[in-house]
């Protein structure tokens, strides 16, 4: 195998992504199960269990959005005008929940503002993220390297099954960290959530990929193909696997696995993904090799990113293990 | 002016609102990062309670100013897609590796280590607490090094070649990262960030010094703040006229609408007042001082200074807002001049603390850096006009296909959900500023602590730290 700058670049902004998906897929996930716990006090922990991680989690956005400009240029001239509102939304909702995070300690007492800006900020963003996904799936028109589409070409029922599918998602990853990283009532409750969200996402899963082969042939040659086909087989069993982990360590009131168990679930939709979309960064539209930048730019950020990401993901990793372990309740207010 | 509400009009008037509210947290925050960096390290030096509870005390303003910055610039990373697609396109290739750079460099620094500096004093000890706070004033640094450096790619393009789709192809690294005007404008930005922070700073504590002149954190924050002024002042208008010059170098269209000229002079005259008319091609009710445009600009009475008409009507940056945006930069300068210098025999008399002038000056100083960043920022990025990448790519080939209704609702929605989530935080920092320093802090918290005991010191919001 040759060494192929486009496709490494297309596996580290694969990476970044999946980084950022199931980082703060977790955070904003517990966002999103605000509203099932109403007590200040649960809230609290909450968001304490978050906070300092929470921009080093979207961080990893930043990244894949600027290293998409960087290295993939013409996918980002285009897929962002495609998704003009969704994107926009979306950073609507990150701006309201990123600033309720301190927002709502300086409130007056009692007022729920930055608590409610808080969730509906996270569902948003997390809804929004998942109009994108089904839009870039069901494919975007692209002539002279520019988004050709109309304004609402992103808005179908595909489309809003996936961004269901991604809050569900998001939450379920949201109701395993907190069983993780809380205890007492609210990790039971968590505990509770987190079974029929798992399923839940389990079935949007299924749906999502029953509905997906249909929508173009380039998915379901690849997907029922040989020998692509194995591959498209092996996800399903993996999940499968996944699954059986989750459940049985759930049942046994097992902290850590359960959450692992979800986050394996996305790392496996997304590989799935990843493997239906190659060798296309836009399917149908554009392949990684077309839409890559000049070979001096992409060697030029290699570098940095040879050298910076071992040490981000070292240093990220130690600031998760110096906030490992359980938010203890007992310390609340006084 | 030209008030046409093309999708190119709005797509300006969006880029430049959510990039200057983004930019108020930065000019705050890369001062406020080294400042509590400075804080820490005199506390672990001295052990003076004092130096540790002002650590905190700004931490608390710090940590909600770099949440705001953190959402606002998530933003930013994606407006060049969404409203400027062609740019992205043809430019990306260059602009996008050094914003890339930041990231990778920068951004995972501040936020990897922030949680650490803002939270885990406790769980990590004072050596390791010392390098996070350090890493996250280092971050901050080096994430203005990178972004200027894209920036001033774009008024001074070098080290690259353009291919045949028209997009731009980068040849060389090195020119590209320190193109000409970049070593200038960083050093600007840098002390721009400073001097806001120390103004800031410096009306905290002149403020609670009014209420008590013994209240000794106010002391020491105000008398930080004042040396800081009355140092870095006057190195920044030598770095600005220093920056000036090289624009007039490779810019000098911005500089005629900055300084208003329409003619080209030998001998130009210093325009202090005056309105430019577009239309009519010339300043009216000008107030204005012969020949020391030129001995500014070119250090000679009779040099030569040209003139917006040397400039087809098509490549003309906008006269009316560089001219007006510069004056109120330089404005603030003096301003800020006169306040440093003014502490200075203050505190040579030994009455920087009696002076009630000059902390109710330095109180009404006290928004003058966000002020005087964002009239800079309008000089320069306006006289940029009509371009995006400075004689090269036009503004008007560098739109998304967008239609004007789609821009304009996106903006109305920024400039709703901006005033009012900024506007609050804006609301929240004065609060938190208004918290009387104290070495017994605690009981003036806003809201009432998480306590936490030290085995199991957990993470909370900074606010319940304090």
């Amino acid at each position: 195998m040759t060494f192929d700058l486009p496709s490494l670049w297309a596996a580290i902004i694969a990476f970044s992504v999946l980084s950022y998906v199931v980082l703060d897929g977790f955070d904003l996930g517990v966002g999103i199960l605000f509203p099932a716990f109403r007590e200040r006090a649960d809230r609290d922990i909450m968001t304490n269990s978050i906070a300092p991680v929470w921009d080093g989690n979207e961080t990893w956005l930043v990244l894949g959005g600027g290293g998409l400009m960087a290295v993939f240029p013409v996918a980002y001239a285009t897929v962002l005008p495609a998704l003009y509102l969704p994107i926009i939304l979306m950073l609507i909702g990150l701006v309201f929940r990123g600033v309720a995070f301190e927002f709502r300690w300086r409130t007056l007492p009692g007022s729920k503002f930055w608590d409610n800006a808080f969730w509906i900020g996270s569902t948003l963003a997390a809804f929004m993220q998942g109009i994108t996904l089904g839009a870039l799936v069901q494919g975007i028109e692209i002539e002279n390297r520019s988004y050709a589409g109309g304004w609402w070409d992103w808005l179908t029922p595909f489309t809003m099954i996936t961004g269901l599918a991604v809050v569900i998602g998001y939450a379920a990853l949201g109701a395993t960290w907190l069983n993780m990283k809380t205890t007492g009532k609210l990790r039971e409750k968590a505990r509770g959530l987190a079974k029929p969200l798992v399923f839940s996402l389990l079935f949007s899963i299924a749906l999502v990929s029953l509905w997906t082969p249909f929508i173009d042939d380039q998915y379901f040659d690849r997907w029922f193909r040989w020998p692509t086909a194995f591959f498209s087989a092996l996800v399903p069993l993996l999940l499968a696997s996944c699954t059986y982990l989750f459940w049985s360590a759930l049942k046994q009131s097992n902290d850590v696995i359960p959450f692992f168990a979800t986050l394996g679930m996305f790392v496996l939709t997304f590989v799935g993904l990843g493997l239906s979309f190659y060798p296309d960064i836009v399917p149908g539209a554009l392949s990684i090799h077309e839409a890559a930048a000049p070979e001096s730019s992409l060697k030029f950020l290699l570098w940095g990113a040879g050298v910076c990401m071992p040490m981000i993901l070292a240093y990220t990793g130690y600031a998760y293990w110096v906030f490992r372990g359980k938010v203890d309740p007992e310390e609340g207010y006084h | 002016m030209n008030f046409d509400l093309s999708a190119e009009m709005l797509a300006r008037i969006q880029f430049a609102f959510t990039v200057s509210f983004h930019f108020i947290f930065p000019a705050f925050s890369i001062g406020t990062a080294s400042y509590l960096a400075v804080l820490n390290g005199l506390w672990l030096r001295t052990r003076d309670e004092a130096y540790l509870r002002l650590f905190e005390y700004w931490k608390t303003i710090f940590a909600v100013t770099f949440g705001m910055g953190v959402v606002s610039g998530i933003v930013m990373s994606y407006q060049f897609g969404t409203n400027w697609a062609q740019f992205s396109d043809k430019a990306g290739a260059i602009v996008g590796p050094l914003m890339g750079y930041e990231v990778l460099t920068a951004f995972f620094l501040e936020a990897g280590f922030l949680g650490i500096a803002l939270f885990g004093r406790k769980r990590v000890g004072d050596k390791l607490h010392m390098f996070a706070v350090a890493m996250v004033a280092i971050g901050t640094l080096i994430s203005a090094t990178w972004i200027t450096s894209a920036n001033s790619w774009m008024h001074t393009p070098a080290g690259y070649s353009i291919d045949v789709n028209g997009n731009f192809v980068p040849e060389d690294w090195w020119q590209i990262v320190f193109n000409p005007s970049f070593p200038y404008r960083l050093t600007h930005v840098v002390l721009a960030a400073f001097l806001t922070t120390a103004f800031t700073v410096g009306a905290v504590g002149a403020w609670h010094l009014l209420r008590d002149r013994k209240n000794r954190m106010a002391r020491i924050m105000f008398s930080m703040a004042m040396w800081m002024a009355f140092i870095v002042t006057p190195i920044q208008i030598f770095v600005g006229d220093l920056h000036g010059l090289n624009t007039l170098e490779h810019q000098p269209a911005k500089i005629a609408a900055m300084e208003g000229h329409f003619e080209t002079h030998q001998g130009a005259p210093l325009i202090l007042f005056g309105i430019p008319y577009e239309e009519e091609e010339r300043t009216k009710y000008a107030i204005q001082i012969p020949k020391l445009g030129s001995l500014i600009l070119t250090h000679h009475a009779d040099g030569e200074v040209l003139g917006l008409k040397e400039w087809p009507k098509d490549e003309r940056p906008p006269a009316v807002i560089p001219f007006f945006a510069f004056r109120i930069m330089i404005a603030i300068g003096m301003a800020m001049l006169v306040v440093g210098l003014w502490s200075g025999i203050a505190r040579l008399r030994g009455k920087l603390f009696e002076s009630i002038w000059l902390l109710r000056a330095a109180i009404l100083m006290g928004p003058s850096g966000y002020v005087a960043v964002l009239a800079g920022w309008f000089t320069t990025e306006v006289g940029r006009q009509p371009w995006t990448v400075y004689g090269v790519l036009r503004t008007s080939d560098s739109l998304s296909p967008v239609d004007a209704p789609a821009v304009a609702t996106s903006l109305v929605v920024f400039i709703v959900v901006y005033f009012f989530v900024f506007g609050s935080g804006a609301v929240y920092l004065v609060r938190l500023m208004g918290r009387t320093p104290s070495i017994n802090i605690q009981a003036l918290s806003f809201v009432a602590p998480i306590q936490t005991n030290l085995r199991h010191q957990r993470p909370t919001s900074t606010s319940s730290e304090t």
